[in-house]
């Protein structure tokens, strides 16, 4: 069994951020690290302001020297093009053959606005209902050619049905999309969305566009409610709650040997910092914590940001997840191949198909 | 001993939406999935090619509000593929056409840059110019933008990626940059350190005199299409003519023509494979649309195989002239077939005539590329010829079928122009820019 208590699969995820890195190769290690330990994916951060290479194009890159993992990084939709962005994503969908995922974030900084000096930065809702219309955007486009539209028949010449391709017409309030896209429906069919919806004006988006969300907070209790309030939000909008899995995010330090380095820490959970909730101890203790938070049902997953990367990854998955596969908490191999597979999310229906004849 | 051969440039080019891609041959493969990307790409490597190269389109193909149902409709991201196949190359170029006019400088040149760095050296953009409010429906902006603005956009938006690129000096330290100017007003810091190339390799494609002035100031590569002897040897010496007043050496720009190469062990016999090819390629359904987007009226009653009509054209000059809204010149300069000027259809009307073809048959000839057909040797022999002529630099190789058709030119052609001394024996440099002898790019303080 990997599951336990009834609360459906661990999912766990890395980031693989290192610092003023510009080669391929040590990207691409980190991610093969990753798939070694069965994680769902991993993730690569993103800002127009962050010193470092363009998430999505280093992701493509680790693509085909991967075979299974989740490939998810960050593209912000503040100064970008709506439409550029959903066909990226699609395609790092279709070179990584299923396994890309778009983690949406804003860019809110005056500075950044200067680098496009299309307009100034905007109040953090503003940003937010905008990402959730480009969220609502893409995945339109991903469906603005339906499975199947190609249909290359010699004998009339057709390439394509028409009939099953669609202009999305999307009118948002700073941007409008005609359609369709020019990139086929990804392998997925919608790569996985993913909001840190720790603030709360990330939240509504989440709720409504993401597949996954992700949480910064310190205790499982607080964790368990937000993932609780996701949950119900996400309802409202008419969705299924399973399908928007909750992960916590922690940063996690395991340079402290096998247990933590100070008592009541690291065991004894997450502490606030600047950069977000850190865990500090060793890799034993991180397994329990893990454990314990998922058995809780607080949480769907974790997300972990591994402070030296390196180094921190590799305790994680040789130490921390070796102990979880070991005790039957984590998958030691990957079953699917897609990464909404991994994450036990269906392949999502396309709006605009028709069923059952009717137009 | 005589002066070294002047070496000839090889790329290819994966067709995107093109009619060159007959989905009915057996042995096409998808035009989506990476597997044919990787392909082609690793042939053309296998055969010490300068670079791959995807071209962009940013609509799908219409007419009169429909999409083209004959078109192969759908490709992926090129930047995003480039990137992929970096993994899995090591030597050749990658290059992406990316429009200047829906898409800022900042963001672009990072991308280009990121490839850069991810493909150690390999990067290049074709820089093209789009001005339809039509693909403007897809962007923020929307199509503003005059077609006579078009140049002076994509002018200023290669400048000021180059001044992104130059914040950061070659000994690794970065500076604030800002730039303003008519089009883009933008401040800050560049956030990826100068790649390998310091620029990546700017390519331009667009045969206006706007155009080939674009090339001539800023370009490293022009891509174009000129069909004969005679005229690629008009454009060569046009486009490297006007290079003097940019203070740059004809040497600093390459021209690089698109051609298909058909071979076969006799003449004969590759010269029937050709016509079989064409004629794949312009089904009858392709011959009535090919003239329906030219004329604008709907040609449907005619019998492909019938005589062609006699329309007035003049009556729809805005289409005539390339002036459509709904990106038909893009679209038909991607088919392969150039903007339709009216002189264009006289030639075509003239052709049929005299000839006695068909419609279908007229659309054939009309619409064919610069093709070279015949025997492994003889093609080698036609290729250098050209170059040594000075009508190209060298060509980028549009294969059929898609992805396999350029094996029997890498195993047949490439040998032979190696014994003859015309095309290298091995890379001799990492850089794109080694393999088109270009030089690197001064630092722009
Ligand atoms: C050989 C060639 C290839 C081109 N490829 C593309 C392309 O892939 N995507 C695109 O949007 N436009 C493409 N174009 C269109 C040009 O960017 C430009 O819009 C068009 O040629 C009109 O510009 P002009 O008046 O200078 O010729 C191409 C043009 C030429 C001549």
């Amino acid at each position: 069994m990997t599951s336990s208590h009834g609360r459906g699969l661990l999912h766990l995820a890395a980031a693989v951020d290192l610092h003023a890195e510009y080669d391929a190769g040590a990207f691409v290690e980190l991610v093969g690290l990753a798939e070694r330990g069965a994680l769902d994916f991993v993730t690569l951060g993103d800002s127009f302001a962050r010193p470092g290479l363009d998430a999505l194009a280093v992701l493509a890159r680790a693509a085909p020297a991967t075979g299974r993992i989740g490939l998810v990084p960050t593209v912000t939709t503040t100064h970008t093009e709506p439409f550029h962005v959903q066909a990226a994503v699609a395609t790092l969908d279709w070179v990584s053959r299923g396994r890309a995922g778009w983690w949406i974030d804003v860019s809110r900084t005056e500075g950044e606005a200067r680098l496009f000096g299309r307009r100034h930065a905007a109040p953090a809702e503003e940003l937010w209902q905008e990402a959730g219309e480009v969220a609502d955007a893409a995945a339109r486009l991903w469906d603005s050619r339906e499975d199947g539209a190609e249909i290359r028949d010699a004998e009339t010449g057709w390439f394509i049905d028409r009939d099953k391709l669609h202009s999305v017409d999307f009118e948002g309030a700073t941007f409008s999309v005609k359609g369709p896209s020019i990139v086929p429906r990804p392998p997925q069919g919608h790569p996985a969305r993913i909001v840190d919806a720790t603030e709360g004006p990330a939240r509504r988006t989440a709720a409504r566009f993401a597949d996954v969300a992700v949480v910064r907070a310190v205790g499982r209790e607080q964790t368990g409610a937000v993932r609780e309030e996701l949950r119900a939000a996400a309802a409202g909008f008419g969705r299924d709650p399973d399908g928007l899995k909750v992960l916590a995010g922690l940063v996690v330090d395991l340079g402290g040997g096998e247990h933590a380095a100070e008592p009541g820490h690291g065991g004894g959970g997450p502490r606030q910092t600047a950069q977000g909730p850190l865990y500090r101890g060793g890799p034993v203790d991180l397994a329990e914590l893990i454990a314990a938070w998922h058995q809780a049902g607080a949480v769907d997953g974790f997300h972990l940001t591994p402070v030296e990367p390196r180094r921190d990854l590799e305790r994680l998955v040789n130490g921390t997840v070796a102990l979880l596969q070991h005790r039957g908490l984590f998958r030691t191999f990957y079953p699917g191949s897609t990464l909404r597979e991994h994450l036990g999310l269906a392949r999502p229906a396309n709006r605009y198909a028709v069923t059952g004849g009717a137009s | 001993m005589t002066a070294r051969r002047k070496r000839i440039h090889l790329a290819a080019h994966f067709p995107g939406v093109d009619s060159t891609t007959v989905r009915a041959d057996p042995r096409s493969r998808s035009q989506i999935e990476f597997a044919s990307f990787e392909h082609l790409a690793r042939t053309a490597e296998r055969g010490l090619f300068d670079f791959f190269f995807l071209t962009e389109g940013l609509r799908p193909r219409g007419h009169r509000a429909r999409i083209h149902d004959l078109d192969v409709v759908g490709r992926p991201e090129s930047i995003t593929v480039l990137n992929a196949l970096a993994a899995v190359t090591e030597r050749i170029g990658l290059a992406a056409t990316v429009d200047a006019t829906f898409n800022e400088p900042y963001e672009l040149a990072r991308r280009l840059a990121s490839l850069d760095h991810l493909s150690r050296g390999r990067a290049a953009w074709n820089v093209v110019t789009s001005s339809d409010a039509f693909t403007g429906q897809n962007f923020r902006r929307g199509g503003f933008l005059d077609r006579a603005d078009r140049y002076t956009r994509a002018d200023e938006f290669v400048r000021t990626a180059r001044e992104l690129w130059d914040s950061w000096r070659p000994d690794g330290v970065s500076r604030p940059f800002a730039h303003r100017g008519r089009h883009f007003d933008i401040a800050g810091e560049f956030t990826v350190p100068r790649s390998p190339q310091g620029h990546p390799v700017v390519i331009q494609a667009g045969d206006s005199a706007e155009g080939r002035e674009f090339a001539a100031s800023t370009a490293d590569v022009v891509f174009t299409r000129h069909g004969t002897l005679e005229a690629g040897r008009a454009f060569y010496a046009d486009v490297k003519g006007r290079l003097a007043r940019y203070g740059r050496e004809p040497g600093e720009l390459k021209i690089m023509h698109g051609v298909t190469v058909v071979l076969g062990d006799t003449a004969a016999e590759a010269q029937e494979k050709a016509t079989e090819i064409r004629r794949q390629q312009v089904s009858p359904q392709n011959a009535i649309l090919a003239l329906e987007q030219s004329w604008g009226t709907d040609p449907s009653s005619y019998d492909p195989d019938g005589p062609l009509p006699d329309i007035d054209l003049v009556a729809d000059s805005a289409i005539a002239q390339g002036r459509t809204r709904r990106g038909d010149t893009v679209a038909l300069a991607e088919m392969g077939v150039p903007p339709l000027e009216r002189s264009r259809e006289r030639g075509r009307r003239g052709l049929s005539k005299e000839k006695g073809l068909s419609i279908r048959q007229t659309v054939i000839e009309a619409s064919a590329r610069q093709s070279f057909i015949g025997t492994p040797a003889a093609v080698a022999a036609e290729l250098a010829e050209f170059v040594r002529a000075d009508a190209a630099d060298g060509f980028i190789l549009v294969p059929h079928p898609t992805p396999g058709g350029l094996d029997e030119f890498v195993d047949r052609v490439v040998p032979l122009l190696q014994e003859r001394g015309d095309f290298r024996t091995e890379y001799e440099g990492t850089t794109l820019r080694s393999h088109l002898g270009l030089p690197t790019p001064r630092w722009q303080g």
